[in-house]
């Protein structure tokens, strides 16, 4: 989907990579240490910023840390109000989530209820040790006391804004912008 | 998608790609310690089943169970058509009940049909006489494409008693529409009437003969897999072969022709849509075989029918779904939280 004309970047492609190598040192910090760590990405993009997060954690800490894809679909508290989405499969590393500390990964988080689905689907491959969220962006509006633990950047945004997340991977560029609303 | 299943010709390719893509997510579900997800809470499922069968009823009840909706089996026998009620009046006192789904299984050809005509609920056809049995289909679909892949272009044998056979006709539809090449094999006193013209106009082939198929010198070629068929002995009221030996030997997957199959492909899948008539249809040995895949089959129906019950009954509150509105295409595309609010 085209991004509307009047959107202005907020994140550029060096910022996203700097945003994600951030986010990779806290992680670390707080976890102190890669023992025992699993990213899961929401999908779609969450994936990929997963990925990323990864790669970025083991070109500090050396060693692979399990990455993952959490399909919340069949969770959802909305299926009710639109057309029917095809439900994707979760994979979930080999070793489990058991007793591991879950760090998901989104790309953006606004109202908290993909994350609240993210939980309930969660729970049901297991029981992590801890549960923590890291997004690429905060634009607010939460509708559920839900926070995230890393975020790459917040972005106080009015309702009637839409964030643009592009990836690379997805898209084949690396850039968040925002459109609609009034200018800023 | 429509509203109702009740022929796999009401799915076009697309639509049963995403129930194949959704039902694997769904089996994924069947090998974890919690096998529940709450997509379904508040639906109502009713299984109207006015014949006799173990899987699909089953499968369908533990496929909604599993799904959360709340599923409530009712039979012919202990219904109040064994009193006299019409199937139009009973169809629609349950629908009246205010269930978001009607799963039907009937000896008369069309009954399905004809009660989505009558019902504001969706109706699933769970087997309609002779006629269709489009989420049997969509299971063995799923279970070929699990093991062969794309089924662009492979080859599939469908063989027996094709008169009397719902599963060979949703069957043929389900694997074109996904690329197959199908032949079909029955002996002529078998074979439905006016198949020539439906096999020419939808590009699938048909043989009396087995063995030249099974050999791969039939105009498709070499097989990718065999689906055995039922004899319906309860369909047979006389004269479609002499005797059981005599059927055994032409068409059934006797123990001579899996070798045979199995030196010329050792990966050819077998399947039986079930209950087998072990000796008749299909040897003991060709049910047991590694190539067998009859019990993937089973497995896969729980999958496949919580995929069809999801496509159906989790959008729109039941609504015929139209094309996506911009507001969800743009959450969808650009962030998660944008498409779940």
């Amino acid at each position: 989907m085209p991004i509307p004309g009047d959107a202005r970047d907020v994140l550029t492609a060096d910022e996203i990579s700097r945003a994600l190598r951030r986010i990779g040192h806290e992680i670390l910090e707080r976890n102190k240490g890669a023992d025992d760590l699993v990213l899961l990405g929401i999908p779609s993009r969450g994936v990929p910023l997963a990925r990323r997060l990864a790669a970025a954690i083991a070109s500090v800490e050396g060693g692979e840390v399990p990455v993952g894809e959490l399909d919340i679909t069949l969770h959802r508290d909305d299926l009710r109000r639109g057309p029917v989405r095809a439900a994707h499969r979760s994979r979930i590393p080999a070793s489990g989530i058991d007793d591991r500390v879950v760090v998901l990964v989104d790309d953006v988080l606004y109202s908290g209820r993909t994350i609240r689905a993210a939980l309930d689907a969660l729970s049901e491959l297991g029981r992590p040790r801890a549960v923590r969220l890291a997004v690429l962006v905060d634009r607010g509006h939460r509708e559920l006391p839900i926070r995230a633990d890393h975020v790459g950047k917040n972005l106080p945004t009015s309702r009637d804004e839409r964030v643009h997340v592009r990836l690379t991977e997805t898209d084949g560029l690396d850039v968040v912008r925002i459109s609609g609303g009034e200018a800023r | 998608m429509t509203r109702h299943l009740i022929s796999s010709a009401d799915l076009g390719r697309a639509d049963v790609e995403a129930i194949l893509e959704t039902a694997g997510s769904m089996h994924d579900l069947q090998r974890r310690e919690v096998k529940k997800v709450p997509t379904l809470r508040g639906r109502t499922v009713i299984n109207f089943f006015f014949e006799d069968s173990t899987r699909t009823r089953s499968s369908f009840e533990i496929a909604g169970k599993w799904m959360s909706a709340d599923t409530i089996n009712l039979s012919g026998k202990g219904s109040s058509t064994s009193k006299g009620e019409s199937l139009r009046d009973t169809a629609m006192t349950v629908d009246a009940m205010a269930v978001d789904a009607l799963v039907m299984r009937h000896p008369a050809s069309g009954a399905a049909h004809q009660v989505a005509q009558w019902v504001r609920c969706s109706v699933i056809n769970a087997g309609d006489g002779t006629h269709e049995h489009p989420t049997q289909a969509l299971l063995d679909a799923y279970t070929l494409r699990s093991r062969l892949g794309d089924l662009d272009g492979k080859h599939v044998a469908i063989v027996g008693d094709l008169t009397h056979s719902r599963v060979f006709r949703s069957n043929v539809i389900t694997l074109k529409k996904l690329g197959a090449r199908v032949t079909v094999v029955a002996p002529p006193t078998l074979m439905p009437s006016g198949i020539g013209a439906w096999s020419a106009a939808d590009d699938f082939a048909t043989s009396w003969e087995l063995d030249p198929v099974l050999a791969g010198e039939h105009e498709h070629g070499p097989v990718d897999a065999v689906m055995m068929l039922r004899v319906q002995r309860e369909r047979m009221s006389g004269g479609y072969f002499p005797t059981a030996r005599e059927y055994t030997v032409g068409y059934g997957l006797t123990r001579d022709r899996l070798e045979t199959l199995v030196a010329r492909n050792p990966e050819v899948l077998v399947l039986h849509p079930g209950p087998m008539n072990r000796g008749l249809e299909i040897a003991p040995e060709a049910a047991d075989s590694p190539q067998s895949v009859v019990l993937d089959q089973v497995s896969a129906g729980v999958a496949v029918r919580m995929a069809v019950l999801y496509h159906l009954l989790a959008g729109d509150d039941g609504a015929p779904s139209g094309p996506p509105s911009p507001a969800t295409l743009a959450g969808a595309t650009t962030t998660n939280e944008g498409a779940v609010r």
